[in-house]
């Protein structure tokens, strides 16, 4: 089973939760930029959110089916059609064989996905799925690609609320162990500053604009290189800010003066071009707290998933469609993990 | 050292992360306590670490802080650095020395000439003292698999270019601040290009795909430009001709 890519946006890339613990051989993790909208990819189709999907930057592409096969889509909202027929954001489908799934551009945010149930089955490296293009480990979707598709049915005619984050907003940080290469005015200046997402923007980081003056490390610029953690926010020469994001360097010699809260990520990265940004310090305490909810939540997905009402008028193919479809359970044997 | 010391010093990063770090300069001991410490850390691993790693002169750990608090994770790093003089400690098992046939100069590595200038050397004498100086992996970062390897002799502590080495190719040796870098890939660089190998730090898709560990240590054996064509042309493990052998514990 799989999908044929006949027209593609120009960064689409297949990836799923990365790989972590290579940190050592100077590889980072790579991974969808937005979590949660690969969990809630996963809980429409009633599968493990260990599978891959295509992650589109932008603009995304048209799909041919070779057989029946579930899909979702999540993230940044694309103008989205089967066969002509608009079809819902943030919800599953059943695209049939020969269908023809269209997605345009993002309408707002920056990613939207693409998922199919079973998972796209392209071959793991070192336990992951996930492309890394700074790496050179797998490349850009092009135009003829077959993406292969995994084993399973999955679960479609469903819907979940899209979460409000995309267009920017309030990033909660906590101070790290370069934060006090700032000093006191630096770092609550830095705090009361109105920031817009800059153009440069990719897997590997964002770049951040502000009208003031940049931020400076106090004096000395000859720091060891040490380790680099996603959501690191570093001060460049020109004290320009960027955050770096999962195809990161894993080391680096610029300081950074404080690091976004994994939970706080996905709406980073979904921050569109010119989209407003401003950091709020909170306490370790208060990051754990954050971060243990938010990952609650994820854990709680598959029970937000409602079913997507239409307009029966509005189905060209009633009578084709499969109204109640299989689940499967996270632990099938489709699971590549 | 004195007391106002504040080395070794534990601190956070974000918030899944803690750094030991055992000096603000990269020398041949503080990347033994990193090295050492981390191999520790590996041993013990408690319920809640996710990786560790080294970077020139720290130790690194993530771990997930709804398995391993942060007051606990702290409370094991400091046990540990009370346990041992870790300056003076043996580097972890299971290391590797690498011979590395490498062609210093000519139209392969350009900027020899400029670097022994650099150093107040002639080219020969610069490629006599690098062919026999045996460096460690002081860290793997920057690209998949490529080494930072040092220290070199206080002699070779020559400055990063202003201008940026518009792409240097794979397997290129390069140096700047008493260390060498071997890219893994080509790269722009403000290093200087001394040196150039077949050998390839980051293979994916083969067994074993990174090369080298942080620990393992690196002679450049000075060949000439026809026996590197005769290895190229033989390259299959994309070792580049290198010998190894493992270093006793």
């Amino acid at each position: 089973m799989s999908l044929r890519v006949l027209r593609i946006g120009p960064a689409c890339t297949i990836q799923d939760q990365g790989r972590a613990s290579y940190l050592d051989h100077g590889l980072s993790r790579a991974g969808a930029a937005d979590l949660i909208a690969l969990h809630e990819g996963a809980a429409l189709l009633g599968q493990s959110s260990q599978f891959a999907a295509l992650e589109m930057a932008g603009m995304g592409g048209e799909f041919e089916a070779s057989q029946d096969m579930c899909i979702a889509l999540t993230g940044a909202p694309m103008a989205c059609a089967i066969d002509g027929t608009s079809a819902a954001w943030n919800a599953s489908h059943q695209l049939m064989k020969g269908q023809r799934l269209s997605l345009g551009a993002v309408s707002r945010g920056s990613y939207g996905y693409l998922h199919v149930g079973g998972g796209i089955a392209t071959d793991p490296f070192l336990g992951s799925r996930a492309v890394h293009l700074t790496a050179k480990v797998g490349q850009v979707v092009a135009v003829g690609d077959i993406l292969p598709v995994g084993q399973g049915t999955g679960s479609t005619g469903k819907k979940v609320t899209l979460s409000d984050r995309f267009q920017g907003g309030t990033l909660r940080a906590v101070r790290s162990f370069q934060s006090d290469l700032f000093d006191g005015t630096t770092l609550s200046r830095f705090e009361q500053t109105d920031f817009t997402r800059g153009p440069r923007a990719n897997r590997m980081g964002m770049q951040l604009e502000s009208g003031g003056g940049g931020f400076s490390a106090k004096g000395q610029l000859n720091i060891l290189s040490e380790v680099i953690t996603p959501g690191d926010i570093q001060m460049t020469g020109t004290g320009n800010p960027f955050i770096l994001l999962n195809e990161c360097q894993t080391t680096g010699g610029y300081p950074r003066i404080a690091t976004v809260l994994p939970c706080d990520l996905p709406r980073a990265v979904q921050t569109p071009a010119g989209g407003a940004i401003r950091f709020q310090f909170v306490t370790l305490e208060e990051a754990v707290e954050l971060q243990a909810a938010f990952m609650r939540d994820l854990a709680m997905l598959p029970s937000k998933v409602e079913p997507l009402v239409r307009d029966p008028h509005d189905i060209s193919d009633l009578l084709s469609y499969q109204l109640i479809s299989g689940v499967i359970s996270a632990a099938d044997k489709g699971d590549p993990k | 050292m004195t007391h106002a010391d504040p080395f070794p010093l534990v601190r956070n990063v974000g918030l899944d992360g803690m750094l030991v770090t055992f000096a603000d300069t990269m020398t041949e001991t503080s990347n033994r306590a990193a090295l050492a410490f981390r191999g520790m850390m590996e041993a013990e691993r408690p319920t809640g670490v996710i990786e560790t790693s080294t970077s020139l002169a720290s130790a690194y750990v993530r771990f997930d802080p709804l398995q391993l608090s942060h007051i606990d994770c702290e409370a094991w790093l400091h046990q540990l650095l009370i346990d041992r003089d870790w300056f003076a400690a043996r580097l972890p098992q299971g290391r590797k020395f690498w011979r590395v046939p490498t062609v210093y100069g000519t139209d392969l590595a350009p900027q020899l000439e400029d670097a022994a200038a650099a150093a107040g050397l002639s080219a020969l004498d610069a490629v006599e003292r690098l062919a026999v100086s045996r460096v460690r992996v002081l860290t793997i970062g920057f690209a998949p698999g490529q080494p930072y390897l040092g220290p070199l002799e206080p002699g070779f502590d020559i400055p990063r270019l202003k201008e940026l080495n518009p792409m240097v190719p794979e397997g290129a040796l390069v140096l700047a601040i008493s260390q060498f870098v071997l890219f893994s890939g080509p790269t722009p660089t403000g290093w200087r290009h001394v040196g150039q190998t077949a050998f390839r730090c980051f293979q994916p898709g083969r067994t074993p795909t990174f090369a080298l560990n942080p620990g393992d240590e690196m002679l450049f054996v000075s060949i000439t430009p026809d026996e590197l064509i005769e290895i190229r042309a033989r390259n299959e493990d994309g070792f580049g001709g290198a010998q190894v052998e493992e270093i006793e514990a």
